[in-house]
């Protein structure tokens, strides 16, 4: 609900119709389309910050925070590859397209992973010679789409992930929008310029998981088993999908949660479909277990991940890494506020801007406006994508030591109690000060 | 001419060998005995080859070709010749589902029938079926051609870009923004070049032509039924 500046007039703001509700009513109704933006789910919900860790006392032995070594390493791919990736920190960059992003951004995102020994990924639209140039380890996203997919490119790659869906918006395909589609973007993807391009919501060449086995074995086939075959899900019913994955033959499942970003898609979508990262990381975690599999087959989170104690809150819960793109954007200079006068000229503010998809970002990143784009200097944002993972890692390893592990995988579900009856539930574990976790006997 | 028995050896050790041929070629001439449905057969080759698979294929056969020249003598699973690069690949008999999705270039003939998604979000890749396609052939077909010589079932085209599509008999629907274009000299120069090279015997001018309206082309709510 919006700040309620008008209380002491006596005036009451309705819970229900607040202003952002009648401005998106009076939207609708002078327009007739549903709003489309990009970003991710704005709403509340609830979130890691529901998270606490119990750090060692008495009954723990905690680490020196300046001293003792805690190893933040974490191999990717071991079940099938021959070349399974080793990434030196476990937050890896998620896959945004070059179309929706500038190429310099794309360049960034590579320079500032490739600083900290960690991958970062493609997006629809296929691999740019900048982004695996600048890429030590470039995960290559196979997607319903197809755009710019081929097989040199696809045995250029350090792993390739076969995208089923993303957090934003579970069941839906994308949309780049023509004002976006420049000659090399349209080239690239064998469209028209200015053309809408529609990204298909399913694969073309197969309909279900048994269909899906065979398809990564084919990626196997053509990539002679070298490189590991990641499997994204968008959270829903993650339990199932996790199984499904993992039966499928993937080596690596990555699970994105509601809060993950978009370029473009409809606001409803964003805000009413699919379940939070929190609740989807244990439905995960407990899949693998029963098969297993958890450790052998690794789990990537992502969906709101923003500082070092998502990372570590992640990684207590069962994940093995995470992966970040928002935060990554603001990193690099996404909504950064010495650009808010022209934000406002857009009808955005600098923190608020989410119209990805009108290519007029002042900031020069989801943007193929050549004027723009010169704004991202791609060296400097790199270093600051890199100074921010180092800061994601240090805040990590501080709360790992402090709870007496000496690799942030080995955090677990124990070392966390929760805030909310709702996040207790969500990430079973204790509510704080009980141990009382709701849904399951005590 | 060097011979694999996939009864005798795997698949995986079928692609390892054709693979290696991508740098020096030392055998351009290959056989494939007793394949029985299996999947995957001769996914990724990159190099003129030419592989006589012979007998029935299963899912992804010729799965992203480049330069080969691959002919099944039987019938394909799904996705033969998916996202091929170029090259050729013929199907001596049927072709499953998804045939030639997502391909970029290259010649896929069939000389049976084509299932479901025939060159569903094909990107320039020519294929020729001397038979029928099934429904939703060419969804979102981006560049190339597609030829039927038989007919077509529902939803033709639906939501095509700049895909030529040739048909000789009968189409049973067209999907959304896909209309009956007018068959121009160009298209019988191009549809006769199409047949020659796919070496099928019949009259072009007695094809019609569907293409894109271009009206779905830029999202606009006038158009929302039509999604």
């Amino acid at each position: 609900m919006s700040e309620d500046i008008n209380v002491k007039d006596g005036l009451r703001e309705s819970a229900t119709f607040d202003r952002t509700t009648m401005t998106e009513i009076r939207r609708a109704a002078e327009t007739g389309i549903y709003d489309i933006r990009g970003f991710g789910a704005k709403r509340k919900l609830p979130h890691f910050d529901d998270l606490l860790f119990l750090g060692a006392s008495m009954s723990r032995y905690p680490l020196e925070g300046y001293r003792e070594k805690c190893n933040t390493s974490v191999t990717l791919g071991s079940r099938f590859a021959k070349k399974p990736i080793v990434i030196d920190i476990p937050v890896t960059i998620a896959g945004m397209s070059f179309g929706a992003l500038s190429a310099n951004a794309k360049e960034a995102l590579g320079r500032g992973a490739s600083i900290m020994g960690t991958s970062t990924t493609t997006g629809d639209g296929g691999m740019t010679p900048e982004e695996r140039g600048q890429s030590s380890k470039l995960v290559y996203q196979y997607l319903p789409s197809r755009y710019g997919m081929n097989p040199d490119d696809l045995r250029k790659a350090d792993a390739i992930e076969v995208v089923l869906g993303q957090g934003a918006k579970p069941g839906g395909g994308g949309m780049l929008l023509g004002q976006k589609i420049t000659d090399r973007v349209a080239k690239m993807r064998t469209l028209p310029m200015g053309v809408d391009q529609r990204s298909a919501c399913r694969h073309p060449d197969w309909t279900g998981p048994d269909d899906l086995a065979i398809k990564i074995q084919e990626l196997r086939e053509i990539t002679d088993w070298q490189v590991p075959i990641y499997i994204k899900v968008g959270a829903t019913r993650t339990y199932y999908d996790v199984k499904l994955a993992v039966k499928a033959g993937a080596d690596v499942i990555v699970v994105d949660g509601m809060q993950g970003g978009t370029a473009a898609t409809q606001d409803v979508f964003i805000e009413h479909v699919g379940i939070p990262t929190l609740a989807a990381i244990p439905q995960a975690v407990q899949a693998l277990q029963e098969m297993g599999m958890h450790r052998k087959v690794q789990l990537i989170v992502s969906g709101g991940i923003r500082n070092g104690a998502d990372v570590a809150k992640c990684m207590a819960l069962g994940a093995d890494a995470v992966a970040i793109g928002t935060a990554a954007l603001v990193a690099l200079g996404c909504n950064h506020p010495k650009y808010d006068e022209e934000f406002k000229q857009i009808g955005s503010a600098a923190g608020f801007y989410d119209d990805y998809h009108e290519g007029k970002d002042p900031a020069g990143i989801s943007t193929q406006n050549p004027d723009l784009m010169k704004r991202l200097d791609p060296v400097e944002a790199g270093r600051k994508l890199a100074n921010y993972l180092n800061v994601l890692t240090l805040e990590a390893q501080t709360l790992a030591r402090a709870c007496g592990k000496n690799d942030l995988r080995n955090l677990e579900p124990e070392d966390l109690v929760a805030l909310t009856v709702e996040s207790a539930a969500m990430a079973r574990v204790p509510l704080a000060g009980t141990s009382w976790v709701p849904g399951q006997k005590y | 001419m060097k011979t694999i028995d996939l009864q005798e050896h795997t698949v995986r050790d079928l692609n390892q060998a054709l693979h290696d041929q991508a740098g020096e070629c030392t055998i351009r001439e290959w056989e494939v005995l007793e394949p029985k449905g299996q999947h995957n057969i001769a996914c990724g080759l990159d190099q003129s080859l030419a592989v006589d698979i012979k007998g029935h294929a299963g899912y992804f056969c010729a799965g992203m070709n480049k330069k080969a020249h691959v002919t099944i003598f039987g019938n394909a699973g799904q996705g033969v010749a998916e996202n091929m690069m170029s090259g050729t690949v013929r199907v001596k008999g049927d072709a499953s589902q998804a045939a030639g999705a997502t391909a970029h270039g290259g010649l896929l003939v069939i000389e049976g029938n084509a299932g479901a998604r025939c060159g569903i979000s094909m990107k320039g890749v020519d294929i020729i079926v001397k038979g029928n396609v099934g429904h939703m052939s060419c969804f979102m077909g981006q560049a190339g051609s597609l030829v039927v010589c038989g007919d077509a079932g529902d939803a033709l085209g639906d939501s095509l870009y700049e895909t030529h599509i040739y048909v000789k008999g009968s189409v049973k629907s067209l999907g959304a923004d896909c209309i009956e274009k007018e068959m121009r000299e160009e298209h019988i120069e191009e549809l006769t070049e199409l047949l020659n090279r796919a070496g099928v015997e019949e009259d072009p001018t007695a094809f019609k032509r569907y293409g894109s309206a271009r009206q779905l082309y830029n999202f606009k709510v006038d158009n929302a039924s039509a999604y």
